[in-house]
């Protein structure tokens, strides 16, 4: 990589140990990738608190230590004082306060992992967000902005819906960015990578995109099929909201790989076809039509018991408009005894939803809202039955958490087989 | 015993040697292998039950979560990784994933390595030259 005068500055050592080794870290990152140089970066978006490999902590816990080998790959322990960019954090995987750890069952060592980089972020200087959502809490790149993000659902809606320009960054490169300022300048970050290159033709007579969960069936077909493609979308009979994107943003990066995307007259770089493919002939179209759409539904379905015991739902974290909306679906109802019914969103929008009166509608009804956590971050037999309302939770329930049965459907779905205690949800 | 050298573009340093483990599919590190044994566990996924650790790994990418090089990481840290990786393409999961696992790795090689190199071969990777060296099974 072509270096420049600040960066062989950090790189030589000149600005202390903590950023000599985050360099060497991005440089070798970036030789990896082939890049030619950096791109600087004053926006990242880091996982400072995502331990999903718990077995492989032990006691006593060093922060410095871990974050050391886990956050810069270093088996020397470095004492980070603090960021250079702005960076906002992910969440902390599970939620320290109202008994929740508890609650979901999360091994000790993981409370007392998490408490400890709660610290370690406040200390060096970190906007601790807490959220999967950047964007929905305070972090919103704009246009054409080079950032360093991680989070597939995230860094989807940072390319795709704001126009910003990001890779899908892991622990230690987003790490590294937010200590130096820099990330190397490829993939996403230039603008020939970004144009579709496979049109998806959605059957308008048969199919009606009209909820999240229609725009997350949509994204998990398409990301199933064409894996790492950029797709362009048409827009539906009624312009999306910014929940119907974040479900196709999640389902799209989960069930296939698709971290940029076009809708046609929705996105920002398509404005209309011709910009959306870069005025370059399309690669390939698919379709998406009813078929399509069922065959996702019956894949997402992995049950086959209909009593429900858990029911996790917020995934990516819900907004405020989906707190009002749960609000209003539990508004006079409860939850049923044998049924435990979690909603996952960020601390600042609990906040918002407190004073708005949704959260008191909600935990009226027996519901528990948790922060700083994901609907997988659950630790129960892996026998339970749990329904969800995100695909992407249902890839990683079973995979990374071996439950075997796991129901999916809409919002209503969930709240119904909260409230009822069954599984009835169906394609409608 | 017949014997093929291909080359590719160095992606990750380093010298390795060890038995293929081949598949046609992408990896997903987080949640499609298990970084505390290195066994796949991707439902529905041709590796799945197969041991990762100490092989050389033949796939053509990386896909999933952004907590793939984490879990890589991870993989390294409990002694379950490969011995190499070889990709038909490079994306950034792989790029990190490689760079924190301490492995050697090549990709962009003259010959599609998922269809030259068979699960059992003997595998010889120089991640400083891209030299790849295959000698077959049988």
């Amino acid at each position: 990589m072509k270096l420049k005068t600040d960066e062989l500055r950090m790189l030589d050592g000149k600005e202390g140990l903590v950023r000599q080794k985050a360099m060497e870290l991005l440089v070798k990152y970036g030789d990896a990738l082939g890049a030619a140089e950096f791109v600087d970066v004053d926006n990242v978006f880091i996982l400072s608190g995502l331990f999903s490999y718990t077995d492989v902590f032990k006691y006593p816990i060093d922060i410095d230590s871990i974050a050391s080998e886990y956050f810069l790959d270093s088996q020397e322990k470095l004492m980070v004082d603090n960021v250079k960019a702005f960076t906002t954090n992910h969440l902390f995987t599970i939620d320290l306060a109202n008994g929740h750890a508890d609650l979901v069952k999360a091994p000790k060592i993981l409370q007392d992992l998490i408490a400890a980089t709660q610290h370690y972020c406040k200390r060096i200087g970190i906007s601790v967000t807490g959220t999967c959502t950047p964007y929905q809490c305070g972090n919103t790149p704009v246009f054409g902005e080079h950032v360093a993000w991680v989070e597939s659902s995230a860094i989807s809606y940072a390319n795709a819906v704001l126009g910003a320009r990001t890779n899908i960054e892991g622990l230690e490169s987003s790490f590294s960015s937010a200590l130096t300022g820099k990330t190397p300048l490829w993939g996403f970050h230039l603008k020939e990578n970004r144009r579709g290159t496979t049109l998806v033709q959605v059957d308008e007579k048969a199919i009606s995109l009209d909820t999240v969960m229609d725009y997350e069936l949509m994204g998990c077909h398409v990301g199933r099929t064409i894996g790492t493609e950029i797709p362009i979308y048409p827009c539906g009979k009624h312009h999306p909201n910014a929940d119907m994107l974040k479900g196709l943003c999640a389902t799209g990066a989960s069930c296939g790989g698709i971290e940029m995307y076009h809708m046609v007259g929705v996105t920002p770089e398509a404005h209309s076809l011709e910009e959306a493919t870069g005025g370059l002939s399309p690669k390939q179209a698919i379709q998406y039509g009813t078929r399509e759409r069922r065959e996702c539904y019956e894949r997402l379905n992995n049950s086959s018991k209909d009593l429900v015991d858990v029911v996790t739902i917020g995934c990516p974290h819900y907004s405020i408009r989906q707190m009002a909306q749960l609000a209003r679906l539990l508004e006079g109802k409860k939850v049923n005894e044998n049924t435990l019914l979690l909603v996952y969103t960020a601390r600042s929008i609990e906040t918002v939803a407190a004073r708005s009166g949704y959260a008191e509608a909600i935990e009226a009804a027996g519901a528990h809202i948790v922060v700083d956590s994901c609907p997988i971050n659950i630790y129960f037999p892996t026998s339970s039955v749990v329904a969800t309302d995100a695909a992407k939770i249902t890839y990683y329930m079973t995979g990374l958490r071996g439950y075997e049965n796991v129901w999916y459907g809409s919002m209503l779905d969930c709240v119904d087989a909260a409230i009822t205690g069954q599984w009835r949800g169906e394609l409608r | 015993m017949k014997s093929i050298a291909l080359q590719g573009r160095p992606v990750a340093p380093g010298e390795a040697k060890g038995e293929a483990l081949v598949t046609t599919e992408a990896i997903s590190w987080c949640g499609g292998v298990d970084p505390m044994t290195g066994i796949v566990t991707e439902l529905g996924h041709s590796l799945k039950g197969q041991n990762v650790k100490g092989k050389v790994l033949v796939f053509t990418t990386g896909k999933g979560s952004s907590a793939f090089s984490h879990a890589a990481h991870v993989c390294r840290v409990a002694g379950c990784q490969p011995a190499a990786i070889l990709v038909k393409e490079v994306n950034p999961q792989i790029a990190l994933a490689t760079t924190v696992m301490h492995i050697p790795a090549v990709t962009e090689l003259n010959q599609d390595p998922t269809q030259v190199i068979d699960t059992g071969d003997t595998v010889a990777v120089d991640g400083y030259s891209g030299v790849v060296t295959i000698t077959k099974r049988s």
